[in-house]
């Protein structure tokens, strides 16, 4: 059974309709990559599942109970992680402050997580005192990802985690996202990078008017010559 | 030496005592702020509501007091702080948060805090009447005269003023502690710094709200009950503080709440400055100017009865040249 699965999704903001039909389905310890054109519905698709716009249509499941239209706060509960492309950290909160943030719900495991998330991002460890909002942006993506992880997700949502990144962050972040999802979470990404993105996923799904135009595994998308000329620059 | 005593009576403690009541509503309408992302018009008749059912509770029962050997008014803060906490989280729900489910844009919230203040005012006036009263029912406020060997003017200090020096200093303590090391301290600065993530990291927000309320509701009430129990209970307490405490807000930055206790000793001292009369000062050397120079028998910056135009103009002053504040805060 997948650990997330979106069925025919539709939904929208305010009546007017971005995703037209779109299907998902990641296993516990997969990298699921989302990409397409701007437009696409993309990040759109990664709200809907974390329940941050209303889905008029079709059915998301998490560990195969039905979620649809839950809200984010209950989804929290549930095991769900969102790291959002824009403002995803508490810049005026120390890096330790915003990790403990992150772990609100379960203070109990708060020291114990820490720990490990210093260890799986040494850079957070030197800094853990300063205010989150005066690291660089690497490093600000790894407090982002690393206050979600706090709640020991059993799905974690990342949109656009390498955007604006140099490459070198960027492989870096990457490299985390595989480790995560070796460890048994269910990772979900919106990605501009795509062929970076998709070398390292599971599965990859193409959108394109708010739909699946490809979805298959990472590989056989970045060799199918169709979506490399209509997709992947050539 | 005596005119170091006056000066120390006049500005050190007025200063002090006029600073502490400031910091302690700038910090309630600085937290709100924070959190609510509006400016609490309705703050200052916080102050007066808790102040108000202090006096009831005094009224009602007059020597509860004298067995702790304090005010019976101080004995009674601790109920007028619960009570007015529970009125401003009712407040909140019946009149803020409905405003807040539609998603109106700050000004709403602005003006209806506006509406809550008249309201507020109006139900005072129609228990307390318009006149001042002590908070001293059936006691005498105690006053301390401090000698100084080899001067004849002793430091004067009022009971009320040490309670509300102690009592603020544990109260900025608690509040800078419960910030930075509490759970919830840290999900309120949180929510300040950003709502959306506070909400998606499972932060209950709810409660972060009601939480504001309840330390604001709080704070207000110490403040007012002090300034009250020094001064007297007057109904319109609120008009003489809601400028003064946002001044000291807007001065800190809003948003921090160490800069609203900065701003609230900047604003309380400038005031108490401004009416002070420099001329005793310079008495001692009055023999020693020349003989063109006449010395007033008033010399201050300000008279007494303008006393308001101090916070005013440090206001605009800080609004033209500095409108992020001493601490770099949020723009109102």
């Amino acid at each position: 059974m997948p650990i997330l699965e979106a069925i025919d999704v539709h939904g929208g903001y305010g009546g007017m309709n971005i995703l037209n039909g779109v299907d998902m389905a990641i296993e516990a310890d997969e990298v699921g990559v989302i990409v397409g054109p701007n437009g696409a519905g993309k990040s759109t698709m990664l709200k809907a599942v974390f329940g941050l716009l209303t889905i008029t249509g079709g059915e998301i499941r998490l560990r195969g109970e039905p979620i649809t239209n839950l809200s984010p706060h209950k989804l929290v509960e549930m095991g769900m992680g969102f790291v959002p492309q824009e403002k995803n950290i508490f810049p005026s909160l120390s890096v330790e402050e915003n990790l403990e943030m992150g772990a609100f719900l379960k203070p109990a495991t708060a020291s114990r997580l820490k720990q490990q998330i210093f260890e799986f991002f040494p850079p957070l460890k030197e800094k853990r005192r300063q205010p989150a909002g005066e690291l660089s942006g690497g490093q600000r993506q790894m407090v982002a990802m690393g206050r979600a992880l706090m709640n020991e997700p059993s799905v974690l949502l990342l949109d656009e985690p390498t955007a604006g990144l140099s490459p070198l962050y960027m492989n870096e972040i990457f490299e985390r996202v595989k480790a995560i999802a070796a460890s048994g979470v269910g990772v979900l990404m919106v990605e501009q990078n795509a062929k970076q993105a998709l070398r390292i996923a599971h599965r990859g799904f193409v959108l394109a008017a708010g739909q699946n135009r490809f979805t298959d595994t990472g590989e056989a998308l970045l060799n199918d010559p169709q979506v490399a000329r209509s997709f992947l620059g050539g | 030496m005596n005119e170091l005593i006056y000066f120390f009576n006049y500005v050190v403690v007025a200063g002090s005592v006029t600073g502490c009541i400031y910091a302690m509503g700038a910090v309630g309408v600085t937290l709100i702020y924070s959190i609510l992302r509006f400016a609490h018009f309705a703050h200052a008749d916080m102050m007066t509501l808790g102040t108000f059912v202090v006096l009831l509770l005094t009224m009602l029962f007059p020597h509860a007091g004298d067995a702790l050997g304090l005010p019976t008014a101080i004995v009674m803060l601790p109920i007028g702080m619960v009570f007015t906490s529970l009125v401003a989280v009712g407040i909140d729900r019946a009149f803020y948060q409905p405003l807040r489910a539609h998603k109106v844009k700050p000004i709403v919230m602005v003006i209806a805090s506006l509406g809550v203040t008249l309201m507020l005012q109006g139900l005072i006036r129609l228990f307390a009447g318009t006149g001042a009263q002590s908070l001293y029912v059936d006691a005498r406020k105690e006053i301390f005269r401090i000698d100084i060997p080899g001067v004849t003017r002793p430091i004067i200090l009022t009971e009320p003023q040490i309670i509300l020096f102690v009592v603020t200093i544990v109260a900025v303590v608690g509040l800078h502690l419960f910030l930075t090391r509490a759970r919830l301290g840290k999900a309120m600065r949180a929510m300040s710094d950003n709502p959306d993530l506070a909400r998606a990291s499972g932060i209950n927000t709810q409660l972060i709200v009601t939480l504001t309320w309840v330390i604001a509701g709080g704070l207000a009430t110490i403040a007012g009950t002090l300034l009250s129990l020094d001064v007297a209970f007057k109904p319109d307490l609120s008009f003489f503080l809601l400028l003064p405490i946002f001044a000291a807000a807007i001065v800190g930055g809003v948003g921090h709440p160490l800069g609203a206790i900065a701003g609230g000793f900047l604003v309380g001292f400038a005031e108490t400055l401004a009416v002070f009369n420099w001329s005793v000062l310079l008495r001692p050397i009055r023999d020693s100017l020349p003989s063109w120079i006449e010395l007033p028998n008033n010399l201050a910056i300000v008279g007494t009865e303008y006393k308001i135009v101090v916070p005013f103009f440090i206001l605009v002053a800080v609004l033209i040249w500095r409108p992020t504040g001493i601490f770099k805060g949020k723009v109102i």
